[in-house]
């Protein structure tokens, strides 16, 4: 009996902590597309500059020996290529899904042709709190030990809420995001809201992809990615455009992924695999349950619907 | 205050404008006069920064200025209400105003600005409620709202693009009185266009003529006479007359609606058990202030919008708008805002023209379409209903908004029409345009189709309906014919009491 509960509460501490660390960089990456997407554009290259990130990161964290240098070295990559892909989409009869597909596998395989030397060398790792210190368990020491980039985006979220109602420069994305003919009768420059508006949302999913490298799991591969560039993507419309949102849904989506390794860990191998796709289950069913039938979605900027 | 001296304009090969000039002094109401297609827009929009003339000078209390952005514009103190309004549907009325308001403050204290909003609206010609979402607002209490923010950003020269073309009489009274006042209190000068001569001679100092681009005379009002307008904008072309309206032997009901409830986005009843019925051969007229269910029935009647209760007989049968059933009952619809709610924007005329027909013969074969078959469809069209277009292949979307009205009523009304629901159909049109829509409405009577007429134009409602309903907060409150109808009665229903 003792020993059950033990097990149960090994699962929930380990799941919390997969929330937090899993979650992190879907809350960098699914906050910047928010941004992005609120002034009325698409980037689905985000993935890329994830990887990128990751390995910029990885690579001016060994080279400096400073892992916060990596963070914003990887910050600035992510910028550029969001800069890239709306200077590309500023042309007439230019489709931003495309250019993100485009950019995607571009800067995929830019990280990989430039990361190939970091692959062996180790970086130092970016600092973590142990907030479980207090505590004799091992497991929840374990659950506890939280990433500074962790507090960064739960900070960041709320910021960009705000960031987007109360500010002038917030509620130009919003307009140039509802509406572009708007925008024009207000006298805002379109072309130059979404640029700063990708560029700083490029940036961000640097910074997620830099923690993959430099945290959890905490080294350079060609395999580090598993798609959270593009999950993020989806999580912004499952977070129906609302940064507070993103991060929730970002950790739910993190604890969904901790599960199988979570049961695992306690001797409970029936459906690993199955419990893997986790997340990607729970996104499809909320998604349902939330589905309007009658309309479009709400949130869901104006000019998407055009 | 503001010149224009010998604008030209033209878009590729065609000539928009050719040496117009325009003077408008200081506090005087101007109205700007012309037909769809006239060169009215273009000029305005060279006066807002949007378009840079080809030649010709604007200038400014008497110095030349360059206008080379709606920004640019707006530092003048020029502001204009469009007729595509610009407001955006996903955010309140007060975010609407607040966010277009110039050096609005880095972070903004949102109930400081809704405060300091609603002191000033005691002021302001309409009451509105703030707090609403545009995009449940219906055509006529967005324009109230255009023309309140533009007032509240304490534009010098107002410049009003069809104003009162979805206001009832008695609020385009209202508005165009108060900014007359404004005018004669020394706080505003406004340029504004229109087609009603009514409004030039009740409510206008000056007026410009202009027709194909080119300019034709400025006058003062009271030394000339809606005749004399009308010679000039027209240039001795004819007016389409209106068909004499037949008789029907039968009464066969060809629409009718049972107890029907359609709620709204909000789940919000705003069309309550509604019974109505519409013969063969008859013009059933719903007049009413928009806001009132107008917009959420005619989503309704086209299938945009399941009821929520009751149902919907076409030809005695239960309807449902699928293309089949659609096809079946010749069951057409026009809805408000044509463009955005009845073409595909960026599909050319042609191809508008057969949207709802383009997968069947004649138009395709074996899968195939055939494109010489729909030009030659949308060619004969466009003669028909004088469409004015550079030709089938341009998009619809460049059409001013007469001319895409009349492309979706030639697509309506090319076959044989046995039920029609139309909305405002001549919204924002000048009276060229108004008489051939109209005299094609009646024309569909008399051959046989029942016609609900759902509109916020009274005078239109009068000249058109056999009989007709007035609607009040979603029920149909009232019933009478055009020639018994008594205008202070009407008006205290439409008003809700």
């Amino acid at each position: 009996m003792v020993e059950n509960d033990i097990t149960v509460w090994a699962v929930i501490m380990a799941v919390i902590g997969g929330a937090i660390r899993v979650g992190t960089p879907f809350i960098f990456v699914s906050l910047g597309e928010c941004l992005t997407e609120k002034s009325g554009r698409i980037n689905l290259g985000l993935e890329g500059n994830l990887v990128m990130g990751a390995m910029v990161g990885y690579a001016v964290a060994y080279l400096s020996g400073s892992p916060w240098l990596g963070v914003f070295a990887a910050a600035a990559s992510g910028c550029a290529l969001g800069v890239l892909h709306a200077l590309l989409c500023q042309h007439k009869s230019v489709n931003d899904i495309a250019v993100g597909i485009a950019l995607m596998l571009f800067a995929s395989g830019l990280a990989f042709f430039y990361g190939k030397p970091f692959i062996q060398p180790s970086a130092p790792r970016l600092p973590s709190f142990g907030l479980g210190n207090w505590s004799e368990s091992p497991i929840v020491r374990a659950a506890l030990d939280i990433n500074a980039l962790f507090f960064i985006g739960v900070l960041l979220a709320p910021l960009l809420s705000w960031f987007l109602l109360r500010t002038r420069w917030g509620n130009a994305v919003r307009v140039v995001g509802e509406s572009g003919d708007a925008a024009l009768a207000m006298g805002i420059s379109i072309n130059r809201v979404r640029l700063l508006s990708t560029m700083v949302g490029g940036g961000l999913a640097g910074v997620g992809g830099c923690y993959l490298s430099l945290y959890y799991p905490g080294s350079w591969s060609e395999g580090l990615s598993s798609g959270q560039g593009l999950m993020a993507v989806a999580l912004v419309i499952f977070a129906r455009w609302n940064p507070m949102y993103c991060l929730y849904a970002s950790l739910l989506f993190g604890s969904a992924a901790a599960l199988g390794p979570a049961l695992q860990s306690v001797g409970i191998n029936w459906g690993y695999y199955l419990l893997n796709a986790a997340p990607y289950f729970l996104t499809l069913i909320i998604m349902i349950i939330t589905s309007d039938r009658r309309g479009t979605l709400s949130g869901m900027p104006g000019e998407f619907a055009k | 205050m503001l010149e224009a001296l010998d604008i030209g304009k033209s878009f590729g090969e065609v000539s928009a404008l050719n040496n117009v000039s325009l003077q408008l002094k200081s506090h005087k109401v101007h109205a700007l006069l012309g037909e769809n297609g006239a060169g009215k827009s273009t000029l305005v929009k060279c006066l807002m920064g949007y378009y840079r003339p080809d030649s010709g000078q604007i200038l400014f209390n008497q110095k030349e200025v360059v206008i080379d952005s709606p920004q640019r514009a707006s530092h003048l103190g020029l502001g204009m209400v469009y007729q595509h309004f610009t407001l955006i549907p996903n955010m309140t009325i007060a975010e609407n105003i607040v966010l277009s308001r110039p050096n609005l403050p880095l972070i903004i204290d949102w109930q400081k600005e809704i405060e300091s909003l609603q002191t000033k609206m005691t002021n302001m010609p309409f009451q509105i409620d703030l707090h609403r979402p545009v995009r449940e607002l219906a055509v006529g209490e967005k324009q109230k709202v255009e023309i309140t923010k533009q007032l509240l950003l304490d534009t010098k020269l107002l410049i009003l693009d069809e104003p009162t073309s979805v206001l009832t009489p008695t609020e385009a009274d209202e508005v165009l009185g108060k900014i007359h006042q404004l005018a004669r209190n020394q706080q505003l000068t406004v340029l504004m266009i229109t087609h009603k001569f009514r409004e030039v001679m009740q409510y206008a100092d000056q007026v410009t003529v202009l027709r194909k681009g080119r300019f034709v005379a400025t006058a003062t009002v009271s030394e000339v006479n809606p005749q004399i307008l009308s010679d000039m904008m027209v240039g001795g072309e004819s007016l389409s007359k209106p068909p004499t309206r037949t008789l029907q032997s039968a009464r066969i009901i060809k629409l009718r609606t049972e107890n029907l409830t359609v709620h709204n986005d909000q789940d919000f009843a705003v069309i309550k058990n509604m019974d109505l019925e519409v013969a063969q051969g008859e013009i059933v007229g719903i007049a009413g202030v928009s806001g009132n269910g107008q917009k959420q029935l005619v989503e309704a009647l086209a299938g945009q919008r399941p009821p929520h209760m009751g149902t919907i007989f076409a030809h005695d049968k239960k309807f449902c708008a699928d293309l089949n059933t659609i096809t079946r009952h010749k069951f057409f619809c026009l809805p408000e805002e044509p463009l955005k709610n009845a073409c595909v924007g960026t599909l050319s005329v042609a191809e508008n023209l057969v949207l709802r027909k383009f997968n069947r013969p004649p138009f395709s074969r074996w899968g195939m379409l055939r494109r010489g078959v729909i030009r030659r469809n949308a060619e004969a069209l466009i003669q028909q209903y004088r469409v004015r277009t550079s030709g089938p292949e341009q998009p619809i979307a460049a059409l001013s908004g007469g001319n895409v009205q009349r492309v979706v009523l030639a697509r309506e009304l090319a076959q044989e029409v046995s039920i029609l629901v139309v909305a405002n159909p001549c919204f924002g049109l000048d009276f060229k345009a108004v008489a051939d829509i109209r005299a094609q409405l009646l024309a569909a009577r008399n051959q046989g189709a029942a016609i609900l007429l759902i509109s916020e134009d009274l005078d239109e409602i009068l000249e058109l309906s056999d009989r007709f309903y007035v609607i009040s907060a979603g029920q149909l409150v009232y019933q009478t014919t055009p020639a018994q109808a008594d205008m202070n009665t009407i008006g205290q229903y439409m008003a809700g009491h």
